[in-house]
């Protein structure tokens, strides 16, 4: 009944536009992260394939995109979501199985990331990029020896932190300097996260997405929750910067390439994912924003400065690292709720 | 008699459509997600799930932070209507295109644009410092999102009191003023029962928008200031959860209708002021 309503009331309103769209070209509809690839691929793409025409869409976090994908009746072919968004999507049948037979360059990406836990057999997904969760900091204003997600948290940094708004990472990182997983599952623990978080507000000197990147830029903030890629990013146009992977461990992700079960236009979106998966445009991709390539051949052609960067953390690092995992829709909406009032509590 | 009412009909046709369409339907649907759960059955738990002291805060500053930036919209809209409404101001058609230009950018880019003035090393600042002044943290805090709110919507008070001054006969004015009435007798039982009318829309332009902006609490409140706005675009865009984002911003409607409705028969009540 909610499903019929909301798409009489979106097939009217679209209706009325779609004349515009048909021009006989295939329309690949890509929704990817914001700030998470070489705009000119795109352009490269459809000069190979010119029957196509990407349409190319960006969100903000995991979240937005799956509240986007489950209830808006606009049907996306590729999504590069993250590792538990991916298992999430898997279990719940949301996922077309790849056909890797249109996919060869899937033998570039080096092997060891593949078949990772939140798709086993390796079905769904080609990875795209992998990076860490740190903190940029302006090594003018910040000097520590050791970084721990404690500093986060530590009254010294009043008005000093650009957090990161994103569900998980805020959460996670609180749990974590409280001494718990990445993944707790545990209510208590999460009310002890929120209370955290709620607590930290006269440390934080904005909460920001990839708005973040720009301040730091500009030297607004002494330190930010960063992801590695923005991270390196940042730190290429700001000399002063500077990134650090926590000691007590941090979070390990793997964003890869999807197709909807809905798409419309598989065979087009696999072509896309093979392309993607070119050494020149992967490394045209790495070298863009900044984040870790699973690419063989990309890696192996980095610059030696790059390939020994926080963008490629040794292994002890790695291990200590947490991958995020699906957690279930019961302890998800737990998640949910406990956001909301953390949102309300400022 | 019948043609008029036939053409009558027809030119409201496409209106209709887009009332229905754009109004009613959604606020249907909107209604039929706040009193259903996830199973679609009816249920009041999207409201009770409001009644906790950290939703009810903020939706108090909200109102309270709305109601302060209509206060000073009026304060300071309520002059310049009146400047542009009389004859003493000779570049009036200066004053309302620089009123009205800004209202050519998008309401986005115009908040944005305040970032780059007002951040630590924004403009503001720098030039304090060059100053030798201390460095202001402007942003991020209850001043920010009132000014945002001042800033964006001021307009939107100042035209509708402009019109309905406009609308005052001078001779009323010159009648006050022959039988003895002074400038500010004038003011006060002529012009302003009079713009009653454009002083109630522009509080309802200011007021509505400002209770339910989000955008403004997160680019000038730094994320720091929630207000009831981003709450319900978080339930809608991030958690998914459409039946409690619905229920509160049924609950925000009820609450703007009410306060327009006190504002309203508190004008009624001000016409018996009139001769």
């Amino acid at each position: 009944m909610k499903k019929i309503a909301l798409l009489l009331c979106l097939v009217l309103c679209f209706s009325v536009f779609s004349g515009c769209s048909n021009s006989g070209k295939t329309v690949l509809r890509v929704y990817n992260w914001g700030e998470y690839i070489d705009e000119s691929v795109i352009k490269e793409f459809e000069k190979r394939f010119p029957d196509i025409r990407v349409q190319y869409e960006t969100y903000t976090d995991n979240e937005i995109m799956y509240t986007k994908i489950t209830n808006s009746s606009t049907k996306y072919d590729v999504l590069i979501p993250s590792d538990y968004m991916i298992e999430r999507l898997i279990g719940e049948n949301m996922l077309a199985p790849l056909n890797f037979d249109n996919i060869p360059n899937y033998s570039l990406i080096d092997n060891k990331y593949k078949n990772l836990d939140f798709d086993p057999e390796n079905k769904y997904s080609v990875p795209y990029m992998w990076g860490t969760l740190g903190i940029l900091y302006d090594k003018t204003k910040v000097h520590e020896e050791h970084f721990t997600w404690e500093m986060l948290f530590d009254g010294k940094y009043a008005n000093s932190i650009l957090m990161k708004k994103d569900m998980r990472d805020a959460l996670g990182v609180s749990l974590k300097s409280l001494g718990y997983s990445f993944n707790s599952v545990d209510a208590g623990e999460l009310n002890a996260a929120k209370d955290r978080l709620s607590a930290q507000k006269n440390n934080v000197l904005a909460y920001v997405n990839d708005d973040g990147m720009d301040k730091m830029i500009a030297g607004e903030a002494p330190m930010a929750l960063m992801y590695s890629g923005d991270a390196a990013y940042c730190i290429s146009e700001n000399d002063n910067l500077a990134f650090a992977i926590p000691e007590d461990g941090s979070n390990l992700f793997f964003d890869s390439m999807v197709i909807p079960a809905n798409s419309e236009h598989k065979d087009a979106a696999e072509k896309f994912i093979n392309f993607m998966c070119e050494k020149e445009i992967a490394e045209k991709n790495a070298n863009e924003i900044g984040y870790s390539t699973p690419h063989t051949g990309v890696y192996e052609a980095l610059p030696a400065e790059v390939k020994n960067s926080f963008a490629y953390p040794e292994t002890d690092i790695l291990e200590k690292a947490e991958i995020y995992k699906y957690l279930g829709e019961e302890i998800t909406s737990m998640y949910e709720r406990v956001w909301s009032e953390f949102q309300a509590s400022l | 008699m019948k043609k008029n009412n036939l053409l009558r009909a027809v030119a409201l046709f496409p209106f209709l459509i887009w009332i229905i369409l754009l109004i009613v339907v959604p606020v249907i649907l909107i209604a039929y997600y706040g009193l259903t759960n996830a199973d679609g059955v009816f249920s009041l738990d999207n409201f009770r799930q409001f009644f906790q002291p950290n939703y009810l805060r903020v939706f108090g500053r909200s109102l309270y932070l709305a109601l302060l930036a209509t206060v000073i919209c009026l304060l300071v809209g309520y002059p310049i209507a009146m400047i542009l409404a009389g004859n003493t101001f000779k570049r009036k058609t200066l004053l309302v295109v620089l009123l009205i230009a800004p209202m050519w950018m998008n309401f986005l880019l115009r908040t944005y644009a305040w970032l780059t003035l007002l951040e630590g090393n924004g403009v503001f600042n720098t030039i304090l410092q060059s100053l030798g002044l201390p460095k202001q943290a402007f942003l991020g805090n209850v001043n920010a999102v009132v000014f945002g709110m001042v800033y964006n919507f001021l307009p939107y008070m100042i035209f509708p009191i402009y019109t309905s001054i406009s609308k005052i006969p001078k001779n009323i004015i010159e009648a006050a003023k022959d039988l003895g009435g002074g400038n500010v007798i004038c003011f006060f039982r002529i012009i302003l029962p009079l713009s009653v009318p454009g002083i109630l829309s522009g509080v309802t332009m200011v007021f509505v928008p400002g209770v339910t902006t989000f955008v403004i609490s997160q680019f000038l409140g730094s994320g720091k200031i929630t207000l009831i706005g981003d709450i319900i675009e978080q339930q809608f865009m991030h958690a998914g959860n459409w039946g409690f984002g619905a229920a509160i911003s049924i609950i925000v409607m009820i609450a703007v209708v009410l306060c327009m409705w006190l504002v309203n028969r508190f004008s009624d009540d001000s016409e018996v002021i009139m001769p």
